[in-house]
């Protein structure tokens, strides 16, 4: 008998059942709509156990690696553990001590945190820290499993900002904080090596970006590798001597800075991150993109890449919302 | 005569998944229907088109009258009406010409999409 457990319920998968139907016949409130395997409405994430391949097909890479599948045509030979993708539950709270601190620029803090258990990540994904039980933040990681021993974060400072602040002006190395994760879909899949990468950020969106270049180039990515880091001005950009360095080690990648203010000294593009980038390659067709940092830049990119000839699934995004609360 | 089903003799998913991209940029694109895709959130939008392009092909699908004017009651709200029907279909006729299938498929398609007209404008 094939078992699926749920939170804290084990329900005995009937024959020919699908796990939307074993779980909703059960009461759980898994969302669904074709039940067909197309939608994609009843997304959900195995925490344990095989899935069989049919139920991941269509969905995008990212999501394959981690585990999600759809309930609708799921019907699993062995016993699962099942969540919905977004139980907080799926994921324990770990502890991580600090062990360094350092500014980047004016507002942005390079963190380095040490966890105390193994935390399974790709380069791009987020972690959320917490300050304390109900207060905390999603940061893109910057640091490469392979490459980092430790976990690297760049906190922006925002305005008002409760968690920002608080990491900015009181957290102190050698202090532990609780952190969740990893989450999120950005970041480099190994494969189709020569494909082209644009990879478009502004302000802090470098933290991400950073740690995808770095995965794929070490991963042996062969086509070329763009980054177009935006800031209004000089003061904005950061890493710029180590994306030099990038540049002079790797001859596929290209370091675009752009800077959307007035003052554009030599070495530097005048324009925002993501219009340079469409001007100076104006056909997508066939690359791949990562586009993070302000929501309205990855919101206009998104939809700019597309028409430009990029394909959905070769489009991905993280939006740095802003949380209402600060 | 062949046996095949519509859906068959499109391509199947493998035709979907070519063809979804391509649509979705025509609507995108076409200055008629374009406003009511502003807000939306593209993935899921994505995810949208190909439930209703595998439908609109004879494939698969779960789609109810229901479901379409609930669906789409929030776009007649907003002025939702027969031209736009009208672009999209046409804008679907096009991306299965630019992937050249044969007219007598497209009609076939068309007349799906063509089947939901009522119910997408609520009527």
């Amino acid at each position: 008998m094939t078992t699926i457990r749920y939170a804290n319920d084990k329900f005995e998968l009937e024959p020919n059942e699908s796990v939307l139907e074993c779980l909703t016949n059960h009461g759980v409130p898994v969302p669904f709509s074709c039940r067909s395997g197309v939608c994609q409405t009843c997304l959900m994430r195995a925490t344990g156990g095989k899935l069989p391949e049919t139920s991941q097909q269509g969905l995008k890479d990212s999501l394959k690696l981690q585990n999600y599948f759809l309930a609708c045509v799921c019907y699993p030979d062995a016993d699962l553990e099942v969540a919905l993708p977004d139980d907080k539950d799926v994921q324990a709270v770990i502890p991580a001590t600090v062990l360094s601190l350092k500014l980047l620029n004016a507002e942005i803090m390079h963190v380095e945190l040490v966890c105390h258990e193994p935390i399974d990540y790709r380069a791009g994904q987020f972690i959320n820290l917490f300050q304390h039980q109900t207060l905390g933040r999603s940061y893109s990681l910057a640091s490469v499993p392979h490459e980092d021993d430790h976990l690297h974060l760049h906190v922006r400072r925002l305005p008002q900002g409760r968690v920002s602040g608080w990491i900015h002006d009181e957290l102190r190395p050698g202090e532990t904080v609780e952190i969740r994760g990893p989450g999120g879909d950005c970041f480099y899949i190994p494969g189709n090596n020569d494909q082209g990468l644009i990879l478009i950020g502004t302000g802090s969106g470098l933290a991400p970006l950073y740690g995808i270049i770095r995965d794929a180039l070490s991963q042996g990515h062969t086509g070329p590798i763009h980054l177009f880091h935006g800031s209004r001005d000089l003061n904005g950009l950061y890493l710029t001597g180590e994306l030099r360095d990038l540049v002079n080690q790797y001859s596929n990648f290209n370091y675009v800075p752009c800077l959307s203010g007035e003052d554009v000294p030599h070495g530097y593009v005048a324009g925002r991150a993501h219009d340079v980038a469409f001007q100076q390659i104006p056909n997508l067709k066939n690359w791949r993109l990562f586009l993070c940092g302000h929501p309205d830049m990855v919101k206009t990119a998104k939809m700019k890449a597309f028409l430009a000839g990029a394909s959905m699934k070769d489009i991905y995004a993280d939006a740095f919302n802003v949380s209402k609360s600060s | 005569m062949s046996e095949q089903s519509l859906y068959e003799q499109l391509g199947g998913e493998a035709a979907v998944n070519a063809a979804v991209d391509i649509f979705y940029r025509k609507v995108l694109s076409d200055d008629r229907i374009s406003a009511f895709f502003e807000d939306v959130d593209m993935e899921k939008q994505a995810a949208k088109q190909k439930a209703f392009l595998t439908m609109a092909f004879g494939g698969p699908h779960n789609y109810t009258g229901l479901d379409m004017r609930k669906g789409h009651a929030h776009l007649v709200a907003r002025g939702l009406n027969d031209s736009h029907v009208d672009a999209v279909i046409e804008d679907l006729g096009a991306t299965l010409r630019e992937l050249g299938v044969k007219e007598e498929l497209i009609a076939q398609v068309a007349a799906i999409a063509e089947s939901t007209r009522n119910d997408v404008l609520d009527r």
